[in-house]
């Protein structure tokens, strides 16, 4: 047991910071997954991570592994996929989610794309798209911290008028609550967690940890306080349990908690308390009253 | 819940709204007075829930103004349907939403708040419903629920779309005395309905609306057969050739 999950952190330090790093995370992305989830939203944080790799190959070929570029190209590619989509779609009369495909699959091309042409091996491609743990240095690991801290203190305040706004925003908009610009300060906070997790789990990844453990929380909660709860849950669980994987089966950091973080889904929708699989088959018999 | 309350009433000036270029409301002037009950009546498509919502401030006029004469402290009943049923909250916390207008985004609710939350539920038949999550209602239970909502708002215009559609005898005869009640208290009503007899009966205002308004005033002028059928050509005429509006703006 110690060989298995104790010795490993304790031997190397850059696990240890990934695992900070990825702690740190798992309190605060999967929160707004919840979110994002109950906005029908669940591709939008996807295609923020898609859509960042174009910026993130350029800034990649301009200067490197050096942290602060990197974020700074994903950035701007991100807002520019996410507002770009939203604008299009509004001009040309087609559906939102139609354009954020395709703007998604182009900007995806488009970025492996540049890494291969300027020069990148397929080194760089893997620990691009699926992060490594040697990635979390100490600006990584501040960012991290740094947004995790942000989002949580954000959500604090916010709470009250994004669940009013999920879940009605035309009684909200009449009763004089600002939605739209909830909604923009969410999105922001949306964009800066996928950020922050390109390092350690890659562009392609990122998004694993915000999105997997918010779907599996309705399965374990019936308000949207349980089920942030829950997730925050899964995704600390799903961290740990990832990192270890990814050094004893040396798989990328990214996909060994993504993997992690799907069993914990599958779990979910079969053994969870509400609406899961087994619940359903076991309710044969009903209340009298 | 309080006695007398200060007068709040809309004034439409030309009102043009549109969806792209399509006129949902064309060209609309009249006024909902403080402390009136209008129902507006009117085909499928033919502009009630987008002048509803522009009402609610939603929907921008692409031509004309909503002026508000008094207060525009606006309580809006959505569409049962427009609403996510399944979402994860308790029922006690909905009606707290009610709350929005006097403690925004960070203000704590009081006791005294969560007292009148409760007697809100009591009051539409819900009492006991506090901890059960918005899923497990019925859908005349849960517009019973957005009316509770509302009584815990206080607003002084109250605008109800469709507040009956879809929900049983019993909850609609609830809620009509609920309306019945927030008009002797002096708010104004604006209600889209569909049922005709029902109009006749409990709404001495309505707005006739295909698009123009057909007729406005009081129901018995209004809601003759002549201005129904009237509104019913209005609403089939639906000319895809049709030439740009040139009336004076």
């Amino acid at each position: 047991m110690h060989d298995l999950l104790i010795a490993p952190f304790a031997e190397f330090g850059f696990l240890r910071r990934a695992l900070v790093g990825c702690l740190a995370l798992s309190v605060s992305a999967p929160v707004l997954g919840v979110f994002l989830v109950l906005r029908r939203m669940s591709l939008t944080a996807d295609v923020l991570a898609h859509g960042a790799l174009p910026g993130v190959a350029i800034a990649f070929l301009l200067a490197g592994f050096s942290a602060p570029f990197l974020w700074f190209g994903g950035l701007v590619a991100g807002l520019v996929v996410a507002v770009g989509a939203g604008a299009l779609s509004r001009a040309t009369g087609g559906r939102e989610d139609a354009t954020l495909a395709a703007l998604y699959l182009l900007a995806l091309g488009a970025g492996v794309a540049i890494i291969s042409v300027g020069g990148g091996g397929g080194a760089d491609i893997t620990h691009i798209l699926f992060g490594s743990v040697l990635g979390v240095d100490d600006p990584a690991l501040l960012l991290m911290a740094g947004v995790a801290t942000l989002t949580l203190l954000v959500l604090a305040f916010a709470w009250r008028p994004l669940v009013l706004e999920c879940f009605d925003p035309s009684f909200a908009a009449a009763a004089g609550a600002r939605g739209g610009a909830w909604h923009l300060v969410f999105q922001a906070l949306v964009v800066l967690n996928v950020i922050s997790a390109f390092q350690a789990l890659g562009t392609l990844m990122a998004v694993g940890l915000m999105m997997l453990p918010a779907i599996a929380a309705r399965h374990w909660a019936r308000q949207v306080s349980g089920m942030a709860y829950a997730a925050v849950g899964i995704a600390v669980a799903s961290s740990v349990a990832g990192l270890v994987l990814s050094y004893h089966a040396d798989v990328p950091t990214g996909p060994a908690i993504v993997l992690i973080a799907g069993g914990a889904w599958a779990v979910s929708v079969l053994a969870g308390p509400v609406d899961g699989l087994l619940s359903r088959l076991l309710r044969r018999r009903h209340l009298a009253g | 819940m309080t006695g007398r309350r200060a007068p709040a009433g809309i004034r439409l000036d030309n009102l043009t709204l549109t969806h792209g270029a399509r006129a949902a409301v064309h060209h609309v002037s009249g006024r909902f007075a403080p402390g009136s009950l209008t129902a507006v009546v009117g085909p499928n498509g033919a502009g009630k829930t987008t002048l509803l919502r522009a009402l609610a401030g939603l929907h921008k006029p692409q031509g004309g103004a909503i002026l508000h004469e008094g207060t525009a402290r606006i309580g809006l009943l959505p569409q049962l349907a427009a609403l996510d049923r399944a979402f994860p909250i308790a029922c006690l916390d909905v009606v707290m939403q009610g709350l929005w207008p006097r403690l925004g985004a960070f203000r704590a609710a009081s006791a005294e708040d969560r007292e009148r939350a409760r007697q809100a539920l009591a009051a539409v038949g819900l009492s006991g419903f506090e901890r059960r999550p918005v899923g497990s209602l019925s859908a005349g239970q849960t517009q019973r629920l957005l009316f509770a909502r509302l009584l815990v708002q206080d607003a002084d215009i109250l605008l109800l779309d469709e507040p009956f559609n879809a929900v049983d005898a019993r909850t609609a005869a609830d809620l009509l005395r609920l309306v019945r009640d927030w008009h002797g208290e002096g708010r104004t009503v604006v209600a889209v309905l569909h049922d005709l007899d029902l109009v006749t009966r409990e709404f001495p205002d309505t707005l006739v609306l295909a698009r123009d308004a057909i007729a406005w005033g009081p129901t018995a002028d209004a809601l003759t057969a002549a201005n129904r059928m009237k509104a019913r050509m209005m609403a089939e005429a639906w000319a895809d050739d049709a030439a740009a509006c040139d009336r004076a703006a």
